[in-house]
């Protein structure tokens, strides 16, 4: 048999065993038997659909082109997957609780899920993908030439004319769609993973490697002779010569590094079909490893088919026809097969992630819009989506071919794979910025995206095509209106740069400027600002903080939409288990807030965050989210902190508070100890000379003494009344200052007189000794010098009492102060002990057991009433060794007014 | 003595699960600088681009296949950090 035939049964077979795969996969998920389907490495073997027929054969053809610059295009991946710590954990994380369903529904989730952005990034990635589906298309129609052409004199063998290239593309394309609709859109809930089409994926991945692997074995154990030789031959081969571009060689790093997030189908298998956070671990170094096998025989097949095969042959298949030259046809046909492998399953991936954007930005809002009652008419809108999305499969696959027809698969195809990644790497300013800087807003991710998408496409994209298609020769090279400085591969005069270079430098810088300049200077709403604090705290946060305002909400209303979205059964599932945990039986649960939150991510996850927002909107109506609700979930830290410190400050002024009632409570019980000893004492000073007085007037009248005795009687008793009236003077005195409605006499005086005065009369005897300078008392006062005087003297006569020194001595000094004049009156006795301090200027306070001092307690207290309202104070002084009082006296005579006054 | 030695053993462990995270971040910056090395072949001069070539080759493999081995190392321990993390509480 020709092994052109061998090859289409070969073909076909593998496609079945695909199909089954898929199928087998599908029904396990189904019974819940998921076992290895979520294992890590079938997770790590479906990203291996970054290898695609580029890859595959064209990575050959780059390294016989350009040396071991094809190596940047599988090192910027490594180095994004070894770095998963900073980027791919948070976007997983995000993907999976906010059940994102694509890459522009996770743009569109994050600035606010907004319908806007979900449509450029849908547009977008179709414009950056067709391209590429196109070339593995045309990858697939060359590798199957290549064996037609080995046929000689086959039944449909002979050189393959243009007609028959085409014919197997469609058919090729045709098969994939099939594939797709049939294992791509089983479910609508996209984070329901797609079991059948990953687990196909990860077989494709393992035939892929070993094909490359088995062609580059043979290569150099077959053909060479082991690895020295190898290197010994590359040295020799024209590849040696390559010429190494550093601009090119870090740009290609970093775009194949951002493309690897970027890109739709990337997206799609690395976040949205991943189904437990911790494979990513194994991924960070699994997944660079493939690569790493992947490209460790590239080089030396590229090599050693230059040295075999003619000049002029095409190294993009050298893959296929070194076996084929050395006669291994089997090995060919394997390869052959990883070639088909690398194809189909971008195919596939880039279709599903493609026709789930389409369906959820673009084809349901339209729906969502023209359908008069919106979410709420009865009939399956499942069916709907589900269509939406095959008929996006079809289309998507259809516009591949339809390039593919159009750019006649020529030499510019070869190039379209990285001019696929600018575009998808315009995506980054907006993905990367959405994620960790919540001052991004939807304004200025639009102005990135749009700026970056047309500078894409004017220095890179439409050139592309040649200069006859679109953008007219003279535009190339005398710029857009013949202006120089717009050439669309030397902007703003600068010229010599690579244009691939070019073109992302310029494409991305200006995209980032935008971006940034149009968040800084837009002001971002309530929703955009809420699901931003979600994404970039993700770790910080529990998902649950969006709002709803419910009440207008009915459980029926949501139920007939839920089931059209998720099916009746799990609609139903839903909603009475939400009725069950609310403690309800039956099938409508409370509008909670949290109920909403849960039906919407659920319906996000079926169609997207924006259309299902949207959807939930037309029931529930109205905003979804104020102000004040932003205020209470964004900055719930924040919040905690100000709690906290809120707290903190109250339970300090409780502590004052309390240690202030405590000390008002000791003085209190203080006072009531005094209140009762005076009450004692007075009780005693008034019976006392009451006594005598009785006695000394009874005996008076019983009568029969002598005139000498009767006189001295009289004088005992008009003593005793004298020292009542005093007493009650006293009190009179003390409860007219405090009242305030004492008279002062103001008037000018002297304080040296005043204490002159005020000495003389506390009848200083030879016991205490008094101490002054009377130079530093010349000072002018304007006061009541009778009150004044009042104070000292009661000031001087305590010090006589009390002080107990063995030579007392009582010092005044005065001290003039700016605003006041200070009189302190220190002796050298014993001083106050500090717990009486409080209460010696209380009425009826007496200390400890002095008797003898004979006064009743209301000195000092009357002292502090004349002392306010002269608008001064008296204030014990502590730490004088004895006890000290200062009498501060204001100078200006205006307070003492505003106090008499008040 | 066992009660006294257990804080300090988790807070060292805890610390070492910091400086595993910093490692983390760091090797891809790391590893762009290595594999960035090669532009600086460029100005080798024609007799040794030869040579070179096959240098480059082994220089890069052996790069990769170090980071490789890193992150194996690297996300065996933070696959278990992971998962501390993400116990509630």
């Amino acid at each position: 048999m020709q092994p052109f035939n061998i090859l289409i049964i070969v073909c076909l077979t593998y496609v079945v065993a695909l199909f089954l795969i898929a199928f087998v996969a599908d029904r396990r998920a189904k019974r819940g038997q998921l076992g290895w389907l979520r294992s890590p490495l079938v997770y790590t073997l479906s990203l291996s659909i970054y290898c695609t027929a580029w890859t595959f054969y064209g990575a050959v053809g780059y390294a016989a082109r350009s040396g071991l610059e094809f190596l940047t295009i599988y090192l910027g991946p490594t180095l994004v997957m070894v770095g998963w710590w900073w980027i791919l954990r948070k976007l997983v994380r995000i993907g999976r609780s906010q059940r994102i369903t694509s890459i522009a529904d996770l743009i569109s989730s994050r600035y606010g899920k907004s319908n806007l952005l979900g449509v450029i990034v849908t547009l977008m990635a179709v414009i950056g993908t067709t391209p590429y589906i196109a070339l593995q298309l045309q990858s697939v129609t060359l590798s199957f030439a290549v064996f037609a052409q080995g046929t000689s004199g086959g039944t449909t063998g002979g050189d393959w004319g243009a007609s028959d290239l085409n014919a197997a593309a469609l058919w090729v394309a045709a098969g994939l769609a099939l594939f797709t609709v049939l294992f791509g859109t089983r479910n609508l809930d996209a984070n329901e993973r797609h079991y059948g089409v990953v687990t196909a994926i990860a077989a494709e991945a393992v035939i892929k490697l070993f094909a490359l692997i088995a062609v580059g074995v043979f290569v150099v154990w077959g053909i060479a002779d082991g690895a020295g030789d190898i290197l010994a031959r590359i040295d020799a081969s024209p590849i040696a010569d390559w010429d190494m571009k550093p601009g090119r060689w870090v740009s290609l790093t970093f775009l194949s590094a951002v493309a690897f997030l970027t890109l739709p189908r990337m997206f799609q298998v690395m976040v949205v079909e991943n189904v437990d956070e911790r494979h990513l671990a194994t991924a960070s170094w699994a997944f660079p490893l493939y690569l790493f096998l992947m490209s460790l025989f590239v080089v030396p097949i590229a090599v050693v088919g230059l040295d075999l095969l003619p000049q002029g042959s095409n190294p993009d298949l050298f893959v296929l026809t070194v076996p084929l030259s050395q006669g291994r046809d089997g090995l060919a046909i394997f390869s052959f097969l990883g070639g088909f492998s690398s194809a189909t399953s971008m195919v596939i991936i880039a279709a599903i992630a493609l026709s789930t954007m389409v369906s959820n930005h673009i084809v349901m809002p339209i729906w969502l819009s023209v359908a008069q009652q919106g979410a709420t008419v009865s009939g399956d809108v499942r069916q709907v989506v589900l269509t939406a999305r095959r008929i996006s499969i079809a289309l998507v696959l259809a516009l591949g071919y339809a390039y593919f027809r159009v750019s006649g698969g020529g030499a510019a195809l070869a190039a379209i794979g990285l001019i696929s990644f600018v575009g998808v790497a315009q995506f980054l300013p907006a993905l990367l910025g959405g994620i960790f800087w919540r001052g991004a807003t939807k304004i200025g991710a639009a102005a990135g995206l749009l700026t970056g998408f047309v500078l894409w496409a004017y220095t890179l994209f439409l050139p592309s095509f040649g200069s006859s298609f679109i953008l007219p020769a003279s535009v190339l090279a005398d710029g857009l209106f013949g202006i120089g400085w717009l050439r669309p591969q030397g902007l703003f005069g600068v010229s010599g740069l690579d244009p691939l270079v070019h073109a992302l430098f310029w494409s991305l810088a200006l995209n980032t400027v935008a971006f940034c300049v149009g968040s800084l200077s837009s002001f971002p709403k309530p929703q955009e600002r809420l699901q931003g604090a979600q994404f970039v705290n993700v770790f910080d946060h529990n998902p649950n903080s969006q709002g709803w305002f419910s009440g207008a909400a009915e459980a029926e209303d949501l139920l007939v939409m839920a089931q059209r979205i998720l099916g009746p059964k799990q609609a139903q599932d839903l909603f009475s288990r939400a009725a069950e945990q609310q403690g309800k039986a039956g099938f409508l649960p409370d509008i909670s807030q949290d109920f909403l939150q849960r039906l919407e991510r659920e319906l996000a996850g079926s169609v997207g965050a924006a259309t299902g927002h949207a959807m939930i909107g037309q029931i529930v109506g109205g905003a979804s989210v104020s102000v004040g609700d932003l205020m209470a979930v964004a900055d719930e830290t924040a919040q905690m902190m100000e709690y906290s410190s809120q707290l903190e400050a109250k339970s300090a002024e409780l502590g004052r508070t309390a240690r202030q009632l405590r000390e008002v409570n000791e003085k209190l019980t203080d006072l009531s100890v005094q209140k009762d000893a005076f009450l004692s004492q007075i009780s005693h000073e008034l019976r006392t000379p009451m006594t005598s007085i009785r006695a000394f007037s009874e005996i008076l009248r019983d009568g029969g003494m002598s005139g000498n005795e009767r006189e001295r009687y009289a004088t005992i008793i008009h003593d005793e009344t004298l020292r009542l009236t005093r007493l009650l003077d006293n009190l009179l005195d003390l409860s007219v200052l405090e009242n305030g409605q004492v008279e002062l006499d103001m008037q000018q005086a002297n304080l040296q007189d005043v204490i002159e005065r005020s000495v003389m009369r506390a009848g200083i005897n030879d016991r205490l000794s008094i101490r002054r300078d009377p130079a530093r008392e010349k000072l002018a006062l304007f006061t009541d010098p009778d009150r004044l005087s009042q104070v000292f003297i009661n000031l001087i006569v305590n010090a006589r009492k009390y002080c107990a020194a063995d030579a007392p001595e009582l010092r005044i000094e005065v001290r003039d102060q700016v605003d006041r004049i200070e009189v302190d009156f220190i002796d050298n006795g014993a001083g106050i002990p500090t717990k009486s301090q409080p209460v010696i200027f209380e009425k009826f306070s007496r200390l400890g057991d002095h008797r003898a001092a004979g006064g009743a307690g209301l000195g000092l207290a009357i002292s502090r009433e004349i002392m306010n309202n002269l608008g001064g104070s008296i204030t014990y002084l502590p730490g004088q060794r004895g006890a000290a009082f200062r009498v501060s006296l204001p100078i200006d005579p205006t307070v003492v007014s505003d106090v008499n006054q008040s | 003595m066992n009660e006294r030695r257990e804080p300090l053993f988790l807070e060292r462990e805890s610390y070492r699960q910091r400086r595993t995270i910093d490692a983390a971040r760091l090797l891809p910056v790391l590893g762009f600088l290595a594999l960035c090395l090669p532009i600086l072949w460029g100005n080798s001069g024609e007799t040794d681009s030869a040579r070179v070539t096959s240098v480059g080759v082994i220089y890069l493999f052996g790069v990769w296949i170090i980071l490789i081995g890193i992150a194996l190392v690297l996300a065996r321990r933070l696959r278990r950090i992971d998962a501390d993390q993400g116990k509630p509480g």
